[in-house]
C-alpha cells in the first residue's frame, strides 16, 4: 500500500493520488464482500437443504457452485415494476438506502492489524449508528409499494429493530468497558493471550444477548416477521422485483456478515489466534496457528453458519413474544450484567486483563 | 417454586434453544433423500396410469369395438367416441378423442374396456407443442400403442394375477 | 478553496436546502424525510468539525431511533392533505409573526457576547474525543449530568403512567405464562385398549 501511494505520488498531484488509493481499498472489500453475499446465499440453501435431508441446489455448474451466479444473471434480466399509485421516488431510493448503510459500515472494520479502511476512534458507535440506518430502507420500501402487506411488515421492522437496538447498545457498552475503547483494533488487541482472554468469558451472557439482537436486527430467523412469508406474503419487498428487489437481497445478507464479523471481533478476538504465542518458533505452524485474517474468516463463518442452523431450526417468533423477549429479558439481564461488570472494574477485580 | 427455578434455569442456559440445534445438526450429516430425478428415478409399478393408447391383437386387427363403456365411465368426461359399421360387418370407432387436459388418469376406462383396448402406459414424460394437441385422436393412441406394445404386454402380464 | 470547506458548503446547502424542503413538502412522509436528511448532513457538519462523538450520536439518537418512530406514526395516521392546507390564510398572519419573533430572539442571541466572538483555535487532538466528553461529563458536569437523567426519567415514567389504563373486557395473552406452560399442562396422554375388528368391508366381500 505504502509502494503504491508513492508510485502515484511520483505523478499525481497529492488529494488525488490519496482518493485513488482510498478507491481502491474500498474496492478491495466490497468485491469480496459481494461475492461472499453471493455465496451466503448458495451456503444457506445448501445448510438448509442438508438439515432438511435434501441436497439444495446442485444444477447449475459443478456441484451447483454457479447458482449464485445464475440467479444473479436472472435477477439481472427481470423487469422492474412500479406498483401503481406508489410514490416512484421514494420507491426506487428505499433499496439504495437500505443497501448503502450495510456496505458503509464496513468502512471502519478492521480485518487485521492494521487493515482498515479507517481506523476511527468512535469506530463501535459508528457502526451502531449506520446500522441503525439500515432500517429507513425497510420502512420506506413498506410505505413506497402502496401496499397492505407491505406497510404491515414496515411497522413491524421498525418497532422491532428500535427495540432491539436498545439491548444491542447495551451489550456493546459491556464490551467497551472491559476493553476500554470504542476503537475496534484496540478492542481486538484488548483480548490478546489465547483463547481465554477473549471477550466471550467476562461477557458471556452480553455475547448471547448481541447474537440474539443482531438476528433480529437483521430480521432473520426466528425473528423474520417482517418477511413472514406464511402471513404477509413477503413483507417489504411483495412489490419489488429484479434488481430492486436484489439490493434488498443484498443488504440483508451483507449485515448478516457484519453481524458475524462484529461478533467474531468483539468477543472472539477477531483475527487473533486462539493458540496465542504457543507456535510462534515454529516457521511454518506459526503462520498457520499464529494471528492472522484466516481466523477472522473462520470465525465470521462460524457465525454466518449458526445463522443458518438457527434458520434451519427454529420456527418464528410470535410478534408480541419478540416484543417481550426484546424489552423483558434482554434488557434487564444486560442491565444486570453491565452492573456486575461496573462492580468488577471498581473493586479492580478484572481477571480478564 | 421449584418449578419456577427449572424454568428460570433453564430458559437461561437456553436449554431447549440447543436440543433444537442438535437436531438439526444432526439431520446435517444424515443420508440425503432426494433423488436425483432425470438420472435417478423411483421403481414403477407395472399398474402405473400415465399416457394413453389403443392396442391391437397380434394380427394387426383394432381391438376397440366403440362399445362406449370407457366414455361412459370416464368421470372428467375426457373421451369422445363415434362409430360406424365396417363393410364386413364389424363395429369400429371412427374417432377416439381423448382431452388429455380434462384425463385425471384415473384408469376407469382401462378397467371398463372389456377387450383390453385402451390402456395406460408406464410413460409420464411426454408433453404438448401446439394449442389442441392435448387432445390425442385415435390414428396417435394407436400409434402410441404399436411402439410401445412389447412393454405394455409385459406389464399387463406382471400384473395379471392380481386382477 | 479547500477540501474541507468545499464539503462543509456542500454539506450545509444540502442541510438548508433539506430544510426548506421540510416546510414546503406536502407530504408528511416527504417532509420526515427532508428532516432526516437534514440531521444527518448536520451530524457531517459536526464531524467535520472533529466533533465525531456528538456526530454519531446525532445520527444513532435522532435519525436511527427518534425518526422511525416519527416515521411510524406518520405512515399510520391517514392524513388528508387537502385538508391540511386549509386555513392557511386565515393563520398566515399569525405565523408571520412567529416566525418574525423567533427571527429577532435568534438575532439577539447570536449577536450577544456568548456566540458573537472569535473562533478559538481547536485543542490539538491529543485525545480522543469520545473519552474527553465522558471525563467531562462525569467529573466538572456530573451533578447536571445525573440530574438531566434523572428528569429524563421521571418523564419517562410520566408518560407511561399516563398513558397505561387497564381496560375491562380485553382479551389479551401473558407471553410469560404461556412461555412457561409445559407438555404436561396441555397435553393429556390416554392409555385405551385397541378394538376388536368386527366386521370390515374385505370381509364381506369374501
Amino acid at each position: 500500500m505504502e509502494t503504491l501511494t508513492t508510485f502515484l505520488n511520483s505523478f499525481l498531484p497529492e488529494g488525488l493520488s490519496a482518493f485513488i488509493v482510498i478507491m481502491l481499498k474500498i474496492v478491495a472489500i466490497m468485491l469480496p464482500l459481494i461475492l461472499a453475499v453471493a455465496y451466503t446465499t448458495f451456503a444457506e440453501r445448501k445448510v438448509i437443504g442438508y438439515m432438511q435431508s435434501r441436497m439444495g441446489p446442485n444444477r447449475v455448474g459443478p456441484k451447483g457452485w454457479l447458482q449464485p451466479i445464475a440467479d444473479t444473471v436472472k435477477l439481472m434480466f427481470k423487469e422492474i415494476i412500479t406498483p401503481t399509485k406508489s410514490s416512484k421516488v421514494v420507491f426506487f431510493i428505499a433499496p439504495m438506502l437500505a443497501l448503502a448503510p450495510a456496505l458503509a459500515v464496513w468502512s471502519v472494520i478492521p480485518f487485521w492489524d492494521g487493515g482498515v479502511l479507517a481506523n476511527v476512534n468512535a469506530g463501535l458507535l459508528l457502526i451502531l449508528a449506520v446500522n441503525s440506518l439500515d432500517v429507513f430502507g425497510i420502512i420506506l420500501a413498506g410505505w413506497a409499494s402502496n401496499s397492505k402487506y407491505a406497510i404491515l411488515s414496515s411497522l413491524r421492522v421498525g418497532a422491532q429493530v428500535v427495540s432491539y437496538e436498545i439491548a444491542m447498545g447495551f451489550a456493546l457498552v459491556g464490551v467497551l468497558m472491559v476493553s476500554g475503547s470504542l476503537n475496534l483494533t484496540e478492542i481486538v488487541k484488548a483480548q490478546g493471550g489465547g483463547l481465554l482472554g477473549w471477550n466471550v468469558f467476562p461477557l458471556c451472557g452480553l455475547f448471547v444477548v448481541f447474537f440474539i439482537s443482531g438476528v433480529a436486527e437483521t430480521n432473520r430467523a426466528p425473528f423474520d416477521v417482517a418477511e413472514g412469508e406464511s402471513e404477509i406474503v413477503a413483507g417489504f419487498h411483495v412489490e419489488y422485483s429484479g434488481m430492486a428487489f436484489a439490493l434488498f437481497f443484498l443488504a440483508e445478507y451483507a449485515s448478516m456478515i457484519l453481524i458475524s464479523t462484529l461478533t467474531a471481533l468483539l468477543f472472539f478476538g477477531g483475527w487473533l489466534s486462539p493458540f496465542g504465542n504457543t507456535f510462534a518458533d515454529t516457521p511454518i505452524l506459526s503462520f498457520i496457528f499464529g494471528d492472522g485474517f484466516h481466523w477472522l474468516l473462520l470465525k465470521t463463518m462460524f457465525f454466518l453458519f449458526c445463522y443458518l442452523w438457527f434458520r434451519a431450526t427454529f420456527p418464528r417468533y410470535r410478534y408480541d413474544q419478540i416484543m417481550r423477549l426484546g424489552w423483558k429479558i434482554l434488557i434487564p439481564v444486560t442491565l444486570v450484567w453491565i452492573f456486575g461488570i461496573g462492580i468488577a472494574i471498581a473493586y479492580g477485580w478484572q481477571p480478564w486483563l | 417454586m421449584f418449578r419456577s427455578m427449572t424454568h428460570f434455569v433453564k430458559s437461561f442456559t437456553l436449554f431447549e434453544l440447543f436440543k433444537g440445534l442438535s437436531i438439526t445438526g444432526k439431520y446435517l450429516f444424515k443420508r440425503k433423500v432426494t433423488i436425483q430425478y432425470p438420472e435417478q428415478k423411483t421403481p414403477m409399478s407395472p399398474r402405473f396410469r400415465g399416457h394413453h393408447a389403443l392396442r391391437r391383437y397380434p394380427n394387426g386387427q383394432e381391438r376397440c369395438i366403440a362399445c362406449k363403456l370407457c366414455e361412459a365411465v370416464c368421470p372428467a368426461l375426457a373421451i369422445d367416441i363415434e362409430m360406424e359399421e365396417r363393410p364386413d360387418g364389424t363395429r369400429r370407432t371412427t374417432k377416439y378423442d381423448i382431452d388429455f387436459f380434462k384425463c385425471i388418469y384415473c384408469g376407469f376406462c382401462e378397467e371398463a374396456c372389456p377387450v383390453d383396448a385402451i390402456v395406460e402406459t408406464h410413460i409420464f414424460e411426454y408433453h404438448f407443442e401446439e394449442r389442441g394437441k392435448n387432445v390425442i385422436t385415435k390414428e396417435e393412441l394407436l400409434a402410441f400403442g404399436d411402439k410401445h406394445e412389447a412393454e405394455i404386454a409385459k406389464r399387463k402380464a406382471a400384473d395379471a394375477p392380481y386382477k | 478553496m479547500t477540501l474541507e470547506l468545499f464539503i462543509f458548503y456542500l454539506f450545509a446547502v444540502i442541510t438548508l436546502s433539506s430544510a426548506v424542503g421540510v416546510v414546503t413538502a406536502r407530504n408528511p412522509v416527504y417532509a420526515a424525510l427532508y428532516l432526516i436528511l437534514a440531521f444527518f448532513t448536520s451530524a457531517a457538519t459536526w464531524v467535520l468539525l472533529e466533533a465525531e462523538f456528538l456526530g454519531v450520536v446525532l445520527v444513532l439518537v435522532y435519525v436511527g431511533a427518534v425518526m422511525v418512530l416519527f416515521l411510524f406514526v406518520i405512515m399510520m395516521l391517514d392524513i388528508k392533505i387537502d385538508t391540511l392546507k386549509e386555513g392557511m390564510v386565515r393563520y398566515l398572519p399569525l405565523g408571520l409573526l412567529v416566525a418574525v419573533i423567533v427571527v429577532a430572539e435568534m438575532i439577539f442571541v447570536m449577536k450577544s457576547s456568548t456566540f458573537d466572538r472569535a473562533i478559538p483555535e481547536p485543542a490539538p487532538l491529543s485525545i480522543d474525543n469520545t473519552k474527553a466528553l465522558g471525563e467531562i461529563l462525569y467529573t466538572e458536569y456530573m451533578y447536571p449530568f445525573e440530574i438531566a437523567a434523572v428528569i429524563l426519567v421521571v418523564a419517562i415514567i410520566a408518560a407511561i403512567s399516563l398513558t397505561l389504563r387497564r381496560r375491562e373486557g380485553v382479551k389479551k395473552q401473558n407471553q410469560g405464562e404461556q412461555v412457561r406452560t409445559r407438555k404436561s399442562d396441555r397435553l393429556r396422554v390416554v392409555k385405551m385398549d385397541s378394538e376388536k375388528r368386527t366386521s370390515t368391508r374385505q370381509e364381506e366381500r369374501s
